[in-house]
């Protein structure tokens, strides 16, 4: 089942994942527990000849207990979920790690246009760089992307990262991630955004150290003695 | 009674069309439902099969354009929450039990019943136009956001975005002036000795909701009219061009939408509840704590909604207080889930389909409410946000009520309403494909929203993560095909029975309220003269009865009546 | 006292006002939502006080005037009905319209002028509140309006008789409606 979900490659996929399954695991214990007595009941109970059903009113403590206790149960368990999911969120979410690369990506319809500040690690520059679809990262770093959109609400999903954040015009929304693995990933669009919102996809290079360099270079050849990764 | 019950009989048309009788206005809002239901089926049919060959010809249609597919989507669901459920729970169920149930002629207000009727009808038609004009019907969803739908460029829809917010607005004001009478007429037109606890649980459950749909719709006919001025006069409510926001109309929608799925839920829990006490023949386990469990429910209801938007935009410090919410609302619905389960235990049940789309309905809330965890977990719905994950876990809570539990109702107070039983072994096919077929549509559909799969894309072909899902969506739309045809075992038998079926007696199914103590269907005005309630409605296998059943309206045996007497001296 | 005696009322409050409020109800978070999101979009931009300079303060202290004692002269039309002084409710009723069309009849004056000054809905956010809930305001003050002229009418007639009671409901709308203003008023001309 896990080979299900695209595959993780972001450092915190695992801690979103690791919530579904704490989620899927005590979900399916309450699902065969009460399912199973509906249908244990539904059967056991059946209609038979000369057997009257039981003048239970569910009024008393004793009866009322069999259901505030299970009650009880669950509450314990959707405060267990809340409470490891709200580490997961404040990581993802809350404070970011400093960045080694920022982007600034806008949604438009229909498509993603990406401006990289380029060596001297300021946006609003001559060597800004502005392409549509392609965002090029390198694995391993911290990437801030800046999110915002042109014209109506877009969203900007990264499966393999377990990205997902809205990008709303007329504000600049942070969001950050880090690639474990190389690779080629899919950046499609998850929120309506009109009659070629089906399709709007972008593609996320992730780059060994080398290949972004190499990147990096036939982009910037002058300007390569201030990379952009800080520090 | 009163000598003004008795009137010269009405014509043809003050009978059956304009008509201020609460039964006639039922069936009128049950039949524009169906309609409707037949509309949001085939906008399903099309949507799936787009889904699943895209860009194929669907038969009896043709080619779905990408335009055409978001119209699509955004009707369905437009159609099926506002024109279907709403109508066949709240109109329709509320409309003839209400009166029926608490033994009394008719509602509150029936002339602003009749209109009622009459404003959905316009709006309905208002609707249907929309799919008519240039630029075609509205395309940005039925949540509508903006600034998608805020300007026509971005969409191509012109008038028919307008028309669609007048319809909603329509639809709204239909069921403002609803729930005005429903209140009213619970209030103050109780039969003698029918006190609040008393009251069987549907109407309880009718009575919430419309509470609930009553305080929540204010802020989306505000935002319904902020949009239309967008469209219209140029203002710039949503627009940032302007100054404006487009996060607000989301905290206007779903500060009603949230409550909304509790408007509909509802009704068909109390549906349910009637049913399986009915054929379980014992009482409605825990009957006070339910009620007061749902009232709670009811208040919470109105502090969840941002859960909808954890990824929206909205200040990340909001999602977890929202999401203690959404785990507290979650402990009174369980409350009522576990409550119907032990009125199971210890009972005698008998099978019938009225029975067993209350049973259906509840194993599927089962399912649904369990997904529903997995959304309102603020880091999980990072990822499941806008997939079919969700699509599958709201089609499992909105089926559980609105298809379910419509059903159960249906079967069950046919014999009321049509004077004529329906046929059983049509119910229980129907009731056995609709369950079979339902699952096999919904079930894959969480693991399509699992893979990522993300809504309202008519292509996912167009996306190599996505690929690997064609078989899977293949399976769920020739199963929701199936499911679509399954329907037909209800249209036949429905209309069979209306004009073929035996003749109902006027308590077919031995039950407690007072909807059974009168002709099926009951006369213009209900009962010949009004009820007087002696105990509450579940006293099935009292051991103050000899039969498994003791009506609300059946007097006080006299040794029991001396009885009671003494204790409440 | 024996239960099983009298039809069960919830307060013994006739059904007409009990769902004259219930439809009351229903209205406020109408403009609840209206005003609340005014405010927190105001509260998040800057740049509002200087649209708001130009409004006109004084037509809407007129306005807030007329609005106010048109809430007494519908009081008095009230009380005027539970005596069945069905004259004096038609002047009452008369006065309260009146003052209601004068109401509006202000509210198109600011209207054109804002308008002739290049301030119309579409000049930016602050407009499209200001037009927005004055607009959606002046509308329900116009059904208000309307529904005082049936009332009016039949207290001249003499029909207003038999349901005399509606004068009481008519006046708890319009008491909503001057509320809604009473908020609105210091939100848009005040801050």
């Amino acid at each position: 089942m896990s080979n299900w979900f695209p595959e993780n490659v972001s450092t915190f996929g695992g801690d979103v994942d690791s919530i579904f399954w704490l989620i899927f695991y005590i979900t399916t214990v309450w699902f065969f527990i009460t399912e199973g007595l509906l249908v244990y009941f539904a059967f056991r109970y059946r209609r038979k000849p000369g057997e009257k059903a039981a003048y239970v009113l569910g009024d008393t403590m004793t009866q009322l207990a069999w259901v505030l206790v299970p009650l009880a149960i669950i509450v314990v368990l959707d405060v267990l979920i809340d409470i490891r999911g709200a580490e997961v969120w404040a990581k993802i979410k809350g404070q970011p790690p400093p960045a080694d690369v920022t982007v600034r990506a806008m949604g438009k319809q229909f498509n993603w246009g990406f401006t990289y500040p380029g060596p001297d690690g300021k946006f609003g520059t001559e060597d800004d760089l502005q392409i549509d679809n392609d965002l090029h990262v390198p694995v391993g770093k911290v990437i801030h992307v800046i999110l915002t959109s042109k014209d109506v609400i877009h969203s900007f999903f990264l499966p393999h990262a377990r990205l997902k954040q809205d990008v709303v015009p007329g504000r600049e929304i942070p969001a950050w991630f880090q690639i474990t693995k190389p690779g080629e990933y899919e950046i499609p669009c998850a929120e309506l955004c009109g009659f070629g919102h089906s399709g709007m996809n972008g593609k996320l290079y992730a780059h060994s150290a080398e290949d972004y360099e190499k990147w990096r270079k036939e982009r910037w050849p002058e300007g390569a003695q201030q990379t952009a990764t800080k520090g | 009674m009163s000598s003004e019950t008795s009137h010269a009989p009405l014509g043809f048309w003050r009978s059956h069309v304009f008509s201020t009788d609460h039964k006639v206005i039922a069936k009128q809002y049950l039949s524009l439902a169906l309609f409707w239901a037949l509309m949001g089926g085939s906008t399903a049919y099309l949507i799936r099969w787009q889904i699943a060959y895209p860009d194929s010809e669907a038969p009896g249609w043709g080619y779905v354009a990408p335009d055409v597919f978001n119209a699509l989507v955004t009707m369905h669901g437009t159609i099926m929450v506002f024109f279907v459920a709403m109508p066949i729970l709240l109109a329709a169920f509320g409309n003839f039990l209400i009166p029926l149930m608490i033994g009394a002629k008719d509602m509150a207000f029936p002339r602003l019943n009749m209109l009622s009727f009459w404003i959905f009808f316009v709006a309905s038609v208002v609707l249907v136009t929309s799919i008519f004009v240039p630029g075609g019907p509205a395309a940005a969803g039925w949540t509508g956001y903006p600034p998608l739908s805020a300007k026509m460029e971005y969409t191509g829809v012109g008038w028919g975005m307008n028309l669609w917010l007048l319809a909603l607005a329509l639809e709204f004001a239909s069921f403002l002036l609803g729930g005005v009478n429903f209140l009213t007429t619970a209030m103050n037109m109780r039969a003698p000795g029918l006190t609040w606890f008393r009251l069987p649980v549907v109407v309880w459950m009718q009575l919430t909701a419309a509470v609930i749909f009553l305080l929540s719709v204010g802020p989306l006919i505000a935002g319904a009219v902020m949009l239309l001025m967008d469209r219209i006069v140029g203002t710039t409510f949503f627009l940032p061009e302007g100054g404006g926001e487009p996060l607000l109309w989301q905290h206007l929608f779903w500060f009603f939408g949230h409550p909304e799925v509790y408007v509909l839920l509802l009704p068909g829990f109390g549906i349910i509840l009637e049913v399986i006490s009915v054929f379980s023949r014992k009482p409605v386990f825990a009957y006070r704590p339910i009620i007061y469990a749902t009232i709670v429910a009811g208040f919470l209801s109105f502090v969840v909604w941002a859960h909808h938007q954890y990824v929206s935009g909205l200040d990340p410090r909001l999602a977890m207080p929202f999401s203690i919410t959404t785990i507290i609302i979650s402990v009174p619905f369980a409350f009522v889930i576990f409550s119907i389960i032990a009125t199971l235990w210890r009972a005698s049940i008998t099978f019938s389909s009225p029975m067993l789309f209350s049973l259906g309905s509840l194993g599927v809330f089962i399912f649904g409410g369990l997904t529903g965890i997995f959304n309102g977990s603020p880091p999980v719905d990072i990822y499941i946000h806008d997939t079919y994950f969700v699509v599958a876990h709201f089609h499992y809570t909105l089926f559980s009520a609105v298809f379910f539990g419509s059903f159960a109702g249906i079967y069950f107070w046919f014999p009321k309403m049509f004077g004529r039983m329906m046929n059983e072994t049509l119910g229980k096919i129907h009731f056995w494909l609709t369950f079979i077929f339902f699952n096999s549509v919904f079930i894959p559909m969480h693991l399509v929203g699992l893979r990522g799969m993300m809504r309202r894309i008519a292509n996912p072909m167009q996306y190599e993560f996505l690929k690997p899902l064609e078989p899977l969506n293949q399976f769920i739309t020739l199963s929701a095909i199936l499911l679509l045809l399954s329907q037909f075992f209800f249209v036949i038998n429905f209309f069979m029975s209306l004009v073929r079926g035996k003749a109902a007696e006027r308590n077919p199914w031995q039950a407690n309220t007072l909807e059974w103590t009168t002709d099926s269907p009951p006369p213009h005005e209900n009962f010949s003269t009004t009820p007087t309630v002696y105990r509450g409605p579940y006293e099935y296998s009292s051991p103050d009865a000899e039969e498994d059943w003791l009506p609300q309206d059946r007097p006080l045996s006299a040794p029991r009546a001396a009885a009671r007497q003494e204790e409440s001296s | 006292m024996n239960a099983e005696t009298a039809t069960m009322s919830g307060a013994a409050v006739p059904p007409g006002k009990t769902g004259t409020w219930w439809f009351l109800a229903s209205e406020i978070p109408v403009f609840g939502g209206l005003i609340a999101s005014y405010i927190v979009v105001r509260l998040g931009s800057a740049g509002w006080g200087e649209s708001s300079a130009h409004l006109n303060f004084t037509l809407a202290l007129i306005n807030t005037f007329l609005l106010l004692t048109s809430s007494m002269t519908v009081v008095m039309a009230h009380a005027a009905s539970e005596e069945s002084n069905y004259r004096s409710v038609a002047n009452f009723l008369g006065l309260t319209i009146l003052l209601g069309l004068g109401f509006l009849g202000v509210k198109a004056v600011e209207y054109t002028t804002e308008i002739a000054h290049g301030f119309t809905p579409a000049s930016g956010i602050f407009w499209s509140f200001y037009f927005g809930m004055t607009g959606l305001h002046g509308l329900h003050v116009l059904a208000g309006i309307i529904v005082n002229v049936v009332l009016w009418i039949g207290a001249l007639k003499g029909s207003l008789a038999q349901n005399s009671h509606r004068v009481e409901l008519a006046g708890l709308y319009w008491h909503f409606v001057d509320i809604v203003w009473i908020f609105l008023f210091p939100l848009l001309y005040l801050a």
